[in-house]
């Protein structure tokens, strides 16, 4: 049965059943449950959960110990950009352990934490950063867009044998949505298809895919039919529906709330490049961030992020409805 | 001479101390030997095989350990094979990790040797987890168990070694960090980059600001170590949470082979205080101090080993690298397209 609950309850629900299912999963991080009352304490014990140092370092590397002796650690790390203070820990040792042991070890983390807080928390708190930990053989991505995949993709991170960055959407964090009661996973690597479409095809993670679904319903009233792809992770990535899609609307765009470059819809763009070139009747187009560090100002901090506006006129772009940016 | 160990014991300690020595030896000599099998960089523990073979004399079934790239010594303890070792060093097939690693970076976790990291000091917080495991596990009703963390001095400035002695000690956690003070930071003086080194202080003092004992001790008298480590051991398996030892060492090679672009042929060169430094005086008197011989006269002259017994271990020793270095010169090279292996689980 589902029911309509909040994106973080549904997070927190994935990180009670995980905990009940499996005794080896232990959750702790900064300002984790400093309470003795807090219902995880209560329900799991304090060798499970616990609270730690402002230590990101030791915090992530020590999850890497935990995984090395068999349990399954969730790393609370609050930001993303907090990663960035263990960039080590999450790129250089979590994903090349086993490899270079020759598959002897196994290191299943998850770094679980928030990103994209476009609300006025300036220029190192908002970061849609993920793009850096999916050039990394060896982690893994993902970034749910919906309350039911915030649940569905957290247990499946839990259970995943390797190191994955699991991201939630703090723009996200009070979105309702229907959400299945009880174990609930979500395949890594499977795409999804938020609306389906004929025209052109919108590509879209995590906060933009909302962006994009309200530019299809703008675009539908001009009688444009927009397809909207939510990849769901990253890293694996399903590039065989994206490129299904484009091969039916021949039209793509890519909305991504990162800064251009090196950014997801960039890396996104370039597989139907090379594997759906022949299927494109007009150039690829990518609405991301500008290249800047995200301001406080309100009005320059929307100055700078993807909308449902931006989107529309992408697609009226390559759909040749308006003049083609140079 | 530490009370309660056997002569067998001890005598068993003076042969993985060999089995080093000769490993390390068999290791830079291929360079001369055997010009380009051995790739990149490789880190050497002779020197340090006092401190090592002490260390892991303390450690009993179920007890894990993590090092750094500087890594050879460890597995050899604990009975890994040498052939499979050096054909990892190699590059082979059968490598103890299939050519993914190289010297840098074995790993042995069915005896309890879960790896190494490359990046200095990044090995401290792993060894902290699995101690946090060890810990969860004990409570649970579980053999208490023990990590040791082994580190150089360079990694005691790093900040995964403060975050993780503090984390280890607020709470309890079963390790202890061994960090193996070579005096060098590659080519830097530790005087030159550690401020209780340049105030004269050993390095264990940093303990202290993480309320945990903190001992140094000489890492060239395997027996010293021993004691020092077992009641570090002890207490951590007791419930009372971490210990740091400096285990001061002497490195007998330069800090690595040489570092240069294919093409080059690679060797060792002198040590940092003559290359560097050109204090060959210091040089000279480690080597005088030398810790493999030393202990051999000591227990020669103890009665603990005979001279015949000592030279038999020689034999065997220079028998088993020999054949190691045979075996991985014959092994073939790994499918290339293994490479895309084990990127996930």
């Amino acid at each position: 049965m589902a029911r309509e609950i909040p994106y973080i309850v549904a997070v927190n629900e994935a990180l009670q059943l995980e905990m009940e299912r499996d005794p080896t999963v232990i959750f702790y991080g900064q300002d984790v449950a400093p309470s003795d009352e807090d219902p995880l304490v209560k329900a799991f014990g304090r060798d499970r959960v616990r609270v730690s140092p402002i230590s990101e370092t030791a915090e992530i590397g020590m999850a890497v110990g935990l995984a090395l002796a068999g349990f399954r650690p969730v790393v609370e790390l609050l930001m993303a950009e907090f990663m960035l203070v263990a960039m080590n820990q999450v790129v250089n040792e979590a994903p090349r352990l086993r490899y270079m042991s020759g598959g002897q070890v196994k290191v299943p983390v998850v770094f679980k934490a928030g990103y994209g807080f476009t609300a006025g928390w300036a220029g190192q708190h908002t970061g849609s950063i993920y793009n850096m930990f999916c050039g990394i053989p060896g982690l893994k991505v993902a970034l749910p867009s919906t309350p039911a995949d915030a649940k569905g993709l957290f247990a499946t991170a839990i259970r995943d044998d390797n190191p994955v960055c699991y991201l939630i959407h703090y723009l996200l964090v009070l979105e309702h949505g229907d959400v299945p009661e009880g174990e609930y996973l979500v395949p890594f690597g499977e795409a999804k298809i938020r609306r389906s479409g004929s025209d052109v095809t919108i590509v879209a993670t995590g906060w933009t895919v909302g962006k994009a679904l309200q530019a299809a319903e703008l675009l539908a009233s001009e009688g444009i039919d927009a397809e909207v792809i939510d990849p769901r992770t990253l890293q694996p990535l399903d590039v065989p529906t994206i490129l299904a899609s484009v091969e039916k609307t021949g039209h793509i765009v890519l909305a991504d709330q990162a800064t251009r470059h090196a950014s997801a819809a960039s890396f996104i763009a370039a597989e139907v490049a090379e594997h759906g070139f022949s299927y494109l009747r007009a150039p690829i187009k990518l609405v991301t961030a500008l290249d800047a560090t995200v301001p406080y100002s309100a009005p320059m901090e929307a100055f700078v992020l993807p909308d449902e506006h931006k989107i529309a006129g992408a697609v009226r772009e390559v759909l040749g409805e308006a003049p083609v940016a140079a | 001479m530490s009370s309660e160990l056997s002569n067998d014991r001890l005598v068993w300690i003076y042969t993985q101390m060999a089995r080093i020595r000769e490993f390390e030896e068999r290791v830079k000599r291929t360079f001369e030997e055997h010009p380009g099998v051995i790739r990149g960089h490789t880190h050497l523990a002779d020197g340090a095989e006092a401190s090592i073979v002490g260390s892991l004399a303390t450690i009993e079934p179920g007890d894990q350990l993590t090092a750094t790239y500087r890594c050879h010594g460890y597995p050899i303890v604990l009975g890994t094979d040498t052939k499979a070792m050096m054909a990892e060093i190699y590059g082979r097939r059968h490598g103890l990790c299939g050519g993914y690693g190289g010297s840098m970076h074995l790993a042995d976790p069915e005896r309890g040797f879960l790896g190494t990291s490359g990046i200095v000091g990044q090995g401290i917080p792993h060894a902290t987890g699995v101690a946090y495991a060890a810990q969860i596990r004990s409570r649970a009703g579980g053999v208490p168990t023990v990590v040791l963390s082994f580190f150089g001095d360079g990694a005691s400035k790093q900040g995964a070694f403060h975050e993780s002695l503090n984390l280890a000690s607020l709470w309890k956690l079963p390790v202890v960090y061994i960090m193996e003070n070579n005096n060098y930071n590659v080519a830097t003086r530790s005087d030159q980059e550690d401020a209780n080194a340049a105030a004269g202080e050993p390095l264990s003092v940093k303990a202290k600001a993480y309320s945990m004992p903190g001992v140094t001790v000489d890492g060239a008298d395997p027996l010293a170590v021993y004691d020092t480590v077992k009641e570090a051991v002890d207490r951590a398996r007791g419930g009372q949470g971490p210990t740091l030892v400096e285990s001061k060492v002497y490195r007998l090679s330069a800090h690595g082979n040489l570092i240069a672009p294919p093409g080059v042929p690679l060797h060792y060169e002198e040590h940092e205080a003559i290359r560097v430094f050109g204090n060959r005086e210091e040089y000279d008197a480690a080597v005088r101090g030398d810790p493999v011989p030393r202990f051999r006269m000591r227990l020669i002259e103890q009665g603990a080993l005979g001279a015949a017994q000592a030279d038999a271990i020689a034999e065997r020793v220079r028998d088993e690298m020999e054949a190691a270095v045979q075996f991985a010169l014959a092994d073939p090279f790994p499918e290339p397209e293994a490479a895309t292996n084990f990127v996930y689980a």
